[in-house]
């Protein structure tokens, strides 16, 4: 690079960890980024986290660096809800088509918040994975990155109500707001379009969405945070009730031939994290972990080790077989012993279905001259069109310090794309 | 350049309606004697903006300007050539407090007159002009070194790559097969690394040196004078960053003698298990006859608190490559895995369906408690864990799973082992003696480990943490180490299979690459990437007392004989805790220092003792306690009106004199907040939490000379999350505040 020149741009597609590592990594070292991101806010999963292992801290403790590295930053372009819809040319000289919706608030937003009380109309709040409402315009979460409220086009009636104009002081609601289609063109694409949690629903067996104490592992996540539905609580969605046993079901559909072949790689430790949580607000619960293996790799083995120690903490190498659930809204847990053919049987208060990881990949984009994606769904990292790179989860399973490592690479892999 | 300063009041955002704006006003003009001082409904729209520009067009260029946090709306309020202060009237004051209360407008007042104080001596940061060389150096010419350094080469970066080996390729140019890299993850993959070493030698940007040591490499970052030596004779040269990729060493098998290793020849570990793969057939060592019974003992040494306490990661598909080759060269044969786990990541999980699909290869979940020689055989003998029973099965050849050792050297500990050489060597008598036995005798076996070879006071390698991997933050920023400029890459940082080492190349040229092109810009780099400010040191009055020295968690200062720090710039992180250590208060940066604080603690106006009002002074990092404040404000969590917060740039960087100066001037109360230190910790800057807790100790010690409660200053760490923690916290220390009673020394 000379001197502080440009260096090449590069279009990243994906705010979640990866996206937003990738394009501030990229940006540091010199290249324009333009930022694609589909939600309202940066962030993505992590952002929906209570706590990373194995340290337990808060992801919002990383994530405010880097918008604050992204506030400073010249050379990132973010563009919310907005999806890339068509990529055309080739190698160095990429057009990307980007499809943008009216978030309805324009930048005058002071996210002060006189418009919220006015809003007559409520939503599923999908950061809380529905678990809890917001208004209709609403601010995503008190950390959003942009800290700008948004409409959500599917609750609000649009001008038929428009009680929130005048209620704004600063003229920043605009109904009217308009979807916008924007081009750019790129040398480097960065595909960090992460994951889906695998539908829950798919499983048969395991009775979630028909007993309401079945949660996923990312529902724990919400119910742990201070952020979340319950203010931090974790509770027993049917009523509320606090938890004497909770058993956590590995493998909910990974590493299984008729659900998700792979291994997701993170639901172990996701587990024995949630573990965790648990343990905090009751150091009296019954805690049972089925499982086939525990997988951690590297020094998380260390936090293996550490939670291990819990007296209360059973671990039981099998794969469950059944959930039902009993007039009080427990459940029964029954699993297979995989080498003894035993039956064991277990009823909890709650149940959390370590879900797995399933690759969004290229989504809809249409892409000229394909992306190449394994048996698995994952983007390949060799794709043959030079330029064309794919980091995190959209490559595969990986838990944070994997994404955040791999996409700087891929922002290596960029710039040299770019050219000297 | 002659300051003019300029304030402005934001009345939006429920400013206006909550504070008497005419009143602050005046207590900017009149008071403070800022001729310039104007308020508007919305400073951040477009005429509010315009009535800023418009002002600095006549000359304004120290501005104030009170309304929302600087975290919010940070580009609009960024103006070329003006130092910016940004008042937080909005999340701090009246998103928090009462409104048109006398104590809210007091507040208010008070973080008008702390800004005003700073933005009158706080200057524009002039970036320093260093000559940089953006030359990269990368130590080991494994497969993690060789693509950091096809990467820069292909950005256009000149390369020079150290390998101490006679040729390049470490450990994946030493083994015939490996798992697979690339999707169908269920085949083995022959390794050829020719073609791709034949790259690295003939690109033009890269410099080989194979045979080749690292003397010695003294400077910093853009200036780094490197040594090396081969065959005996030195050559030297400079680079501008370096990248780490050593790898590693396999655990050592001698010392797994319960697993039979030692006690025949036909127990081998994983890596002499490549060699005989390397022959084409699996023979036993013993007496060269075909093996047929091959028993793999997984987590030999791994996932053992006596050994290696993590988890290898590649050992299970090692020893399943292994496994289907054994199978591939003779189909006769028989492999038994014994396993705690089996670990096969991701798309792997099919590479591991493939070996349980063979019917030569059996998996069986045991904790192995020994190996015998029975005869001209072997038996392993395990618990197995599922059914409690003991088991033993007969083998021809045991394979021991070892792990990966990285080939870290621990700086610090070196350094201790010098310190301790040199204290002996000295002749020093009694205590001094005694403990540098001690430490001789910890750290000895470090000796002659060093690989990088660093001229830093703190030590010759990088620093490392737990089972001696060399990073610092290695969930959100697992590429930064303590030294800038030096990242470590691959199995140095960890286990890893060479695919994940690859690509951990790749980043750790990114950020060498960042490096020295952040150094060329007089730059930080992270986490204060595009701050152009830097310490200065005002070495007049330096009492080489080497806290400095000692202190910065990223070695940036050196010594010279007399102890006097040497100080290079492009290794400093801008974090200022040399600046919060130094007891003469000599180090200063331009917009951060001191006497800038200082000013502002001493701007409050302190009610006298028959007003009945506390006044309470919070350090506050920057990084997640004031966010951690401003979400509170989001959120409309009160707080006690009676503290007034100055953020830190870490609460390392905290001085002592400014709770000197805040009890002096009457405040009754001290509440330090930081983040979370210990194994671990959350603290940006490593340390900078760990040494407040030091330094806060000696506080305590200094109130009680004074005769005052200890309680007056406190010491808490807390994460961004507990945003909602913060206003209780701040509540009941003024509670207790209010209890103790006011500062006796106010009014004095």
């Amino acid at each position: 690079m000379s001197g502080n020149g440009k260096r090449g741009s590069v279009l990243v597609i994906g705010g979640g960890i990866s996206g937003i590592t990738a394009a501030i990594e990229a940006s540091e070292a010199g290249c324009e980024v333009v930022l694609v991101e589909k939600n309202t806010y940066l962030g993505g999963r992590v952002a929906q986290m209570h706590e990373y292992f194995p340290k337990l801290c808060p992801p919002t403790c990383g994530l405010e660096i880097h918008f604050r590295r992204l506030r400073t930053s010249p050379r990132v372009r973010i563009l919310t809800l907005s999806e890339v819809e068509m990529i055309t040319g080739g190698p160095g000289n990429y057009k990307a088509t980007i499809a943008r919706k009216p978030r309805f608030v324009n930048a005058k937003c002071t996210a002060c918040g006189e418009c919220v009380e006015i809003c007559p109309e409520q939503r599923a709040d999908e950061f809380n994975l529905g678990m809890s409402e917001t208004k209709a315009i609403h601010l995503p979460f008190e950390m959003a990155h942009p800290m700008r409220f948004a409409i959500d086009s599917d609750a609000c009636p649009g001008s038929s109500c428009g009680k929130c104009v005048p209620a704004c002081p600063y003229d920043a609601i605009d109904l009217d707001m308009q979807p916008e289609t924007i081009e750019v063109d790129v040398q480097a694409v960065i595909w960090a379009t992460g994951w889906d949690p695998y539908d829950a629903e798919k499983i048969d067996n395991l009775g979630f969405a028909e007993h309401p104490n079945v949660i996923t592992n990312l529902m724990m996540e919400r119910l742990a945070s201070g952020n979340g539905p319950t203010g931090g609580k974790i509770q027993r969605p049917s009523d509320g009730k606090e938890v004497e046993s909770v058993a956590f079901v590995q493998c909910a559909g990974s590493r299984d031939e008729n659900y998700l072949e792979h291994c997701s790689g993170v639901c172990c430790l996701g587990s024995l994290k949630q573990v965790r949580y648990v343990r905090e607000q009751y150091p009296d619960a019954d805690i049972y972990v089925f499982y086939i293996d525990i997988r951690a790799p590297g020094r998380l083995e260390d936090f293996f080790a550490a939670t291990e120690k819990d007296e209360k903490l059973t671990l039981i190498k099998g794969k469950v077989a059944k959930i039902s659930e009993d007039a009080d809204g427990c459940l029964e847990v029954e699993a297979e012993d995989t080498l003894t053919t035993e039956r064991v049987s277990q009823t909890v208060d709650l149940v959390v279905l370590a879900t797995g990881l399933v690759p969004v990949a290229a989504g809809d984009a249409q892409v000229d001259g394909e992306l190449q994606t394994d048996e698995f769904g994952f983007l390949t990292t060799e794709q043959e069109q030079t330029g064309m790179l794919a980091a995190g989860c959209a490559k595969r399973p990986a838990d944070v310090a994997t994404c955040v490592r791999d996409a700087t690479s891929v922002a290596m892999k960029a710039l040299t794309s770019c050219g000297e | 350049m002659d300051k003019k300063v300029a304030v402005y009041i934001c009345r939006g955002c429920e400013i206006g309606g909550s504070l008497d704006i005419d009143a602050l006003s005046e207590v900017v003009t009149d008071e403070c004697e800022i001729e310039l001082c104007r308020d508007h409904e919305c400073l951040c729209n477009d005429a509010g903006l315009e009535l800023i520009k418009g002002d600095i067009q006549e000359g304004a260029n120290a501005l104030v300007i009170s309304g929302c946090s600087p975290r919010f709306k940070t580009d609009d309020f960024k103006f070329d050539g003006c130092t910016t202060e940004r008042v937080n009237l909005r999340e701090h004051v009246v998103w928090s407090h009462e409104p048109n209360d006398e104590d809210t407008q007091m507040l208010a007042a008070d973080y008008l007159r702390m800004g005003i104080a700073r933005a009158k001596l706080a200057e524009l940061p002039d970036p320093f002009d260093e000559e940089i060389d953006k030359t990269i150096l990368v130590v080991g010419g494994g497969v993690t070194g060789m693509t950091a350094a096809l990467d820069a080469a292909n950005a256009g970066y000149h390369v020079v790559l150290v390998e101490k080996e006679a040729e390049l390729g470490g450990w994946a140019g030493k083994f015939a097969w490996r798992f697979p890299l690339s999707p169908p993850y269920k085949e083995l993959e022959p390794v050829d690394l020719s073609e791709r070493i034949a790259e690295v030698q003939g690109n033009e940007r890269i410099t080989v040196h194979t045979g080749t040591t690292i003397e010695k490499i003294d400077g910093q970052p853009g200036q780094f004078d490197v040594l090396v030596k081969a065959n005996g004779s030195g050559s030297q040269f400079r680079v501008g960053a370096v990248v780490q990729a050593t790898g590693w060493k396999p655990y050592d098998a001698s010392r797994l003698g319960h697993l039979g290793y030692g006690a025949s020849p036909d127990v081998i570990s994983n890596v002499e298990m490549e060699e005989l793969i390397k022959t084409g057939s699996i023979t036993r060592p013993s007496n060269g006859k075909p093996a047929r019974r091959i028993a793999f003992i997984q987590c030999a040494g791994s996932r053992d608190a006596d050994h290696l306490p993590y988890c290898s990661s590649v050992c299970c598909r090692v020893t399943i490559k292994q496994a289907l080759v054994t199978r591939k060269f003779d189909s006769e044969a028989e492999a038994y895995i014994l396993y705690k786990d089996i670990r096969t990541p991701g798309q792997y999980e099919d590479f591991y369906r493939s070996a349980q699909d063979d019917p030569g290869i059996f998996f069986t979940k045991a904790e192995v408690t020994g190996v015998e020689v029975v005869g001209d055989n072997l038996q392993v003998v395990a618990e197995n864990t599922l059914l409690g029973d003991e088991i033993r099965i007969e083998a021809d050849l045991v394979v021991l799973a070892t792990g990966l050792v990285p080939t870290s050297a621990d700086g610090e500990g070196l350094r201790k082992l010098a310190d301790a050489k040199a204290t002996i060597a000295k002749g020093e008598e009694g205590a001094a003696l005694e403990a540098a036995k001690v430490s001789f005798e910890e750290f000895k076996h470090l000796d002659g480990t060093e690989i990088l070879n660093l001229g830093y006071r703190q030590g010759p390698d990088l620093p490392v943490l737990r089972h001696d991997f060399p990073d610092s933050h290695f969930i959100c920023f697992p590429y930064e180490t303590r030294r800038t400029g030096i990242y470590a890459a691959g199995c140095v940082r960890g286990p890893n299979d060479s695919l994940v080492s690859m690509e951990d190349g790749s980043g750790a040229a990114l950020k060498a690459i960042q490096s020295v092109e952040l150094a060329s810009m007089g730059s930080a780099v992270h986490p204060r990437w595009g701050d152009m400010s830097y310490p200065d040191f005002f070495m007049q009055r330096c009492t080489q007392c080497k806290r400095c020295t000692e202190e910065c968690p990223f070695g940036t200062l050196n010594e010279d004989e007399k102890g006097t720090p040497l100080v290079n710039l492009t290794r400093c992180r801008r974090c200022g805790i040399c600046m919060g250590c130094c007891p003469e208060r000599i180090i200063s940066f331009k917009d951060y220092s001191v006497e800038i604080i200082s000013s502002m603690i001493k701007a409050v106006d302190i009610p006298d003792e028959f007003e009945e009002k506390p006044r309470l002074l919070g350090l506050i990092c920057e990084n997640d306690s004031y966010p951690a404040l401003d979400l509170a404000g989001l959120k409309r969590i009160q707080h006690s009106a009676y503290i007034r917060f100055v953020p830190v740039r870490c609460l390392g960087s905290v001085n002592t004199v400014w709770v000197a100066d805040a009890l002096a001037s009457g405040f009754d109360g001290i509440l330090l907040v930081g983040c979370r230190s210990g194994d671990d910790y959350q603290c940006h800057y490593i340390r900078g939490s760990e040494l407040m807790e030091t330094r806060s100790g000696n506080i305590q010690e200094k109130l009680k000379q004074l005769a005052l409660e200890e309680e007056r200053v406190r010491l808490e760490q807390l994460a961004i999350s507990d945003f909602d923690k913060l206003p209780q916290i701040i509540n009941q220390f003024a509670e207790e505040i209010d209890e103790i009673g006011l500062n006796p020394f106010k009014g004095f």
